[in-house]
């Protein structure tokens, strides 16, 4: 099925999207989206969406089940809120790439700017280049990848989200620290490293998680909040 | 919010249909911007000596050549005029700082617009595409222009409070974002002798750029300097006589887009605003670095 955006709105695409369910399979290819804000938002059924060329704001938001791959960049808010499936980037993606995702998995061939994976709350996010800074901002849970370096204070205030980072890390926020790799670390480092399609070593990743000083209030440290 | 859109041809092949190809650009902004929109457009330069006033009357049939034959006397220079809508292009041998005198004593009711050799702009409240319009941008030609789309919040929905902002020769800002510490800086600024026409936080970033350009630095050290001195959210995009720049503040949360191909380098709040300009599909494509400064320019001549 092909929606060319020339001659359909997004209204009616993201409509026709909604109205498949778990009994729809298939493929939804996307022409001409042309910098659009909202492509393929909402969807719930075990679809393939190819979007074939850049994406503005917020594309794949809240998606369940679908594989949604876009040919191109993607604007702020890529996969937000994403419930379960896999949202593939081909190209870059503007700030905020996976905030507040519960579940499925983010890929991004190119580098996420500032902000990716804010608030992730469960999903997983591999980042083939590198991301900007405030990353995992306040990530509760789920697994954020990347191959490249990170921006400063990644992962400040960060909760129970892990962090592997390849690269440098021009510095971590409040209450993020390096952490031991152990051998289970090792392993689903390694498995997401596989379903994202990235060749490399997981040995040569540094995984950052929660110091968790910051859970309770400390009077001693309220400089720090 | 506010959409900001830049264009910088390379190819002078293109100066031709610079206002063909940008108009699609600021248009496709409006959903960013509907209060009111602007440009600032550079080319068909005047010669070393003479400048180009623009200027806009709330009267479309304004007497400009009465204007202009004034101007004749007082400045005992040759002038010439374009009409354009209600906006008029005065051409004519005299310092910039006294033709603004001239029209402020003589002339309150007329706005002026920009000065410079290059520049100039339009502005005006209303939807993108009424004001595209209204002034043929489409037929305009040039080497380089930056637009703006507003949604007001810190000024007045009025031409005035409309970007791009002017203070210095050639020099014109458009901001998306809102600066913290406008007041105090229009203040210190006022004592070093720079003029402002609004209350508009976003008029204080571009004279602050014409002080820093005034005390010696380069476009590049000015916007430096910008990053210390600017306390606020920005994404800018200046124009000079030859160059065009663009800086985001360090927290990066107004967006950006910059697209450069060998024909011309387009900066755009969104890549909708790029999607219609030629071989875009084959430019390199990226989101400006937060606290970076970028710069594209001609040799000065």
């Amino acid at each position: 099925m092909d929606f060319d955006l020339k001659t359909v709105s997004v209204r009616d695409l993201n409509q026709a999207l909604h109205d498949m369910d778990e009994t729809t399979t298939g493929e939804v290819t996307v022409l001409n989206p042309d910098g659009c804000h909202a492509l393929a938002c909402g969807i719930d059924a075990p679809i393939n969406v190819n979007i074939k060329g850049h994406a503005g704001y917020y594309c794949s938001g809240m998606n369940k089940q679908a594989r949604v791959t876009i040919y191109g960049n993607v604007g702020v808010g890529v996969a937000e809120n994403m419930m379960s499936g896999t949202v593939r980037v081909k190209g870059n993606a503007s700030q905020s790439a996976g905030a507040t995702a519960h579940g499925g998995i983010l890929v991004i061939e190119g580098d996420a700017a500032a902000r990716c994976g804010v608030s992730l709350k469960g999903a997983d996010i591999v980042v083939k280049g590198s991301i900007g800074h405030m990353s995992a901002f306040m990530a509760q849970a789920g697994r954020i990848v990347v191959c490249g370096d990170a921006g400063a204070d990644l992962g400040d205030s960060l909760y129970e989200a892990r962090i592997y980072v390849k690269g440098k890390v021009a510095s971590l926020g409040s209450d993020c620290v390096a952490k031991e790799m152990c051998n289970e670390h090792l392993a689903e480092l390694k498995g997401l490293l596989e379903v994202a399609g990235a060749d490399a070593d997981p040995a040569a990743f540094t995984r950052y998680g929660s110091a968790r000083e910051l859970y309770n209030f400390k009077i001693d440290k309220s400089s720090a909040y | 919010m506010c959409g900001i859109v830049g264009l910088y041809l390379k190819n002078p092949d293109l100066e031709s249909s610079l206002g063909a190809l940008f108009a699609p650009m600021l248009v496709a902004m409006s959903d960013r911007g509907p209060d009111s929109a602007g440009f600032a457009i550079y080319g068909n330069e005047v010669d070393r000596g003479r400048i180009k006033v623009t200027c806009m009357h709330e009267d479309a049939a304004h007497d400009w050549d009465g204007i202009a034959r004034e101007l004749q006397v007082s400045f005992e220079s040759n002038v010439s005029v374009s009409r354009n809508a209600n906006a008029a292009v005065l051409r004519l041998a005299a310092e910039a700082d006294e033709v603004r005198g001239f029209f402020a004593e003589n002339h309150p009711d007329v706005s002026v617009m920009s000065v410079g050799r290059s520049i100039e702009i339009l502005k005006e409240t209303g939807l993108p595409e009424a004001i595209a319009e209204r002034f043929k941008l489409p037929d305009m030609t040039g080497s380089h222009i930056i637009g703006h789309t507003r949604m007001a919040t810190e000024s007045a929905v009025t031409t005035e409070g409309s970007h791009p902002f002017s203070t210095g020769l050639d020099l014109c800002l458009v901001h998306n974002g809102s600066l913290s510490n406008h007041n105090r800086l229009r203040e210190n600024l006022k004592r070093e002798g720079i003029q402002f026409e609004t209350d508009n936080d976003s008029e204080v970033a571009a004279g602050y750029l014409e002080w820093r350009l005034r005390e010696g630095d380069s476009l590049e050290d000015a916007l430096e300097h910008a990053l210390e001195h600017l306390d606020g959210f920005f994404t800018f995009a200046i124009g000079t006589r030859r160059g065009f720049a663009v800086l985001r503040d360090p927290i990066a949360c107004k967006p950006a887009v910059l697209a450069e191909t060998d024909d011309y380098v387009a900066m755009a709040s969104e890549y909708r605003a790029l999607a219609g300009l030629p071989r875009i599909q084959n430019a390199r494509l990226w989101e400006p670095e937060p606290g970076k400064v970028y710069t594209w320019g001609r040799n000065a001549g």
